[in-house]
């Protein structure tokens, strides 16, 4: 009884609900690829971190705060890494939405052209920083120094630690595409861009 | 150590796509090599095109010389050196199961360095399990130390030391196994232990350590 006492009070992290039907992002992201990145993937990271954290100094960090601190720390990379994946899926499913893509509210729009010229130009460097992060990683729409950029992130990297506010972000791990798209993630990365980015949750972001 | 210079050329499989069903299943054999290496492949000749003096190099001398190329070129070179290097041990080190189980000189080193057989299959296990995203885990004959070990090294990093061996390795990129086991790598690493190229590994094991390029 004590033991499931102590699991109950320190198990703090939960799996945010899906923000759509699994078969809503079909075919780009297929209900069977939902299935394993969202119930397999980013609740496995869930649940291993709650793991990892009992009876830590992080037992009763916010998400972000577990994130800032354990960013490069060799003794806590386990921690980091799942920490910063469920930060980062729980970003990812609401940075899509089904019939995504289209234009910008007009005041993302406006940051848009200041800071890339177009959208179109906006657009192709998420695309090309998506198609070229080398391995398992993140391309992403951040705000930094009050400028909207393009970054890419290795692995669990993210953003939040190199002090920019990510407004929206593509998975690249290859789990994200694989059994819709297989090698060919620039498809998976084009289609996401035309069909689900969500530039209205970006637009919150910006707030 | 291989003698190929530029233009490298994706080396054939060394078996049928579906040779190593029910382990490895035919349709992940054939887009990992025939699309992944292939591109690898593609994408070294072309960051090598301009650099002449660079075309009589063998894929381990670029790798072991990162520093001496130019840097505009050299995170091409390493990803997709890497990716050509390790791709094609891989497909070396890999079998249809009627292989025998290692004997003789490798089964001491392995019996020597892990405790058992099993003991070296559970250490290897947890290694290729464990690693977090994409990267390789090799079994690798280490001559300083007289001993064998277990190496996992990220993205498309290579064993490139002189006086190491890479006697069996795994992929644990995604795209090894993600058609057939999804996120169970585990199942995939049970998948590979069963097509393990013990034979070719006894034979890398015997042979003197490598000569630096
Ligand atoms: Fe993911
Ligand atoms: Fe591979």
């Amino acid at each position: 009884m004590a033991d499931t006492a102590t699991i109950e009070s320190t198990v703090r992290h939960v799996l945010p609900p899906l923000p759509y039907a699994t078969t809503a992002l079909d075919p780009v992201v297929s209900a069977n690829t939902i299935g394993f990145h969202y119930g397999k993937h980013h609740k496995g990271y869930v649940d291993t971190l709650n793991k990892l954290i009992v009876g830590t100094q992080y037992a009763d960090l916010t998400l972000e705060k577990i994130i800032i601190a354990t960013v490069d720390k060799a003794d806590e990379v386990a921690i980091f890494n799942n920490a910063a994946q469920a930060w980062n899926h729980s970003f990812y499913w609401r940075s899509l939405r089904p019939k995504g893509g289209g234009e910008p509210p007009a005041a993302l729009q406006h940051r848009i052209e200041a800071s890339f010229g177009t959208l179109d130009a906006c657009r192709k460097e998420l695309a090309t920083a998506a198609t070229t992060q080398f391995g398992s990683g993140w391309a992403w729409l951040v705000l930094d120094a009050g400028e909207l950029k393009v970054v890419k992130t290795g692995n669990a990297e993210t953003p939040l630690t190199k002090g920019m506010k990510p407004l929206l972000t593509i998975d690249v791990w290859e789990h994200a595409y694989y059994l819709d798209h297989q090698n060919r993630r620039a498809d998976y990365v084009n289609a996401v861009l035309d069909k689900l980015i969500n530039w209205g949750f970006a637009a919150e972001n910006l707030d | 150590m291989t003698t190929q210079t530029y233009p490298f050329e994706l080396p054939p499989l060394p078996f049928a796509p579906d040779a190593l069903e029910p382990h490895f299943d035919a349709r992940t054999m054939s887009i990992h090599h025939d699309e992944h290496h292939r591109v690898y492949v593609e994408r070294l000749n072309a960051a090598l095109k301009d650099h002449p003096g660079l075309h009589g190099r063998t894929i381990e001398n670029l790798l072991r010389n990162l520093n001496r190329i130019p840097s505009d070129i050299r995170p091409a070179v390493r990803n997709n050196g890497g990716g050509h290097l390790n791709h094609s041990l891989f497909w070396s080190l890999i079998a249809a199961p009627s292989q025998r189980a290692p004997a003789g000189p490798l089964l001491d080193a392995l019996t020597d360095s892990f405790g058992s057989l099993e003991s070296f299959r559970i250490k290897f296990r947890e290694a290729a399990v464990g690693h977090f995203a994409s990267g390789w885990v090799f079994l690798v004959a280490d001559a300083r130390k007289h001993a064998l070990e277990v190496l996992a090294l990220p993205d498309h990093h290579c064993v490139l030391a002189t006086h190491q061996t890479v006697l069996l390795v795994c992929d644990v990129w995604e795209h090894a196994y993600y058609l057939k086991h999804q996120n169970k790598r585990a199942d995939y690493v049970d998948c590979w232990w069963q097509v393990a190229n013990w034979q070719r590994a006894a034979r890398r094991f015997g042979r003197p350590v490598e000569a630096a390029a």
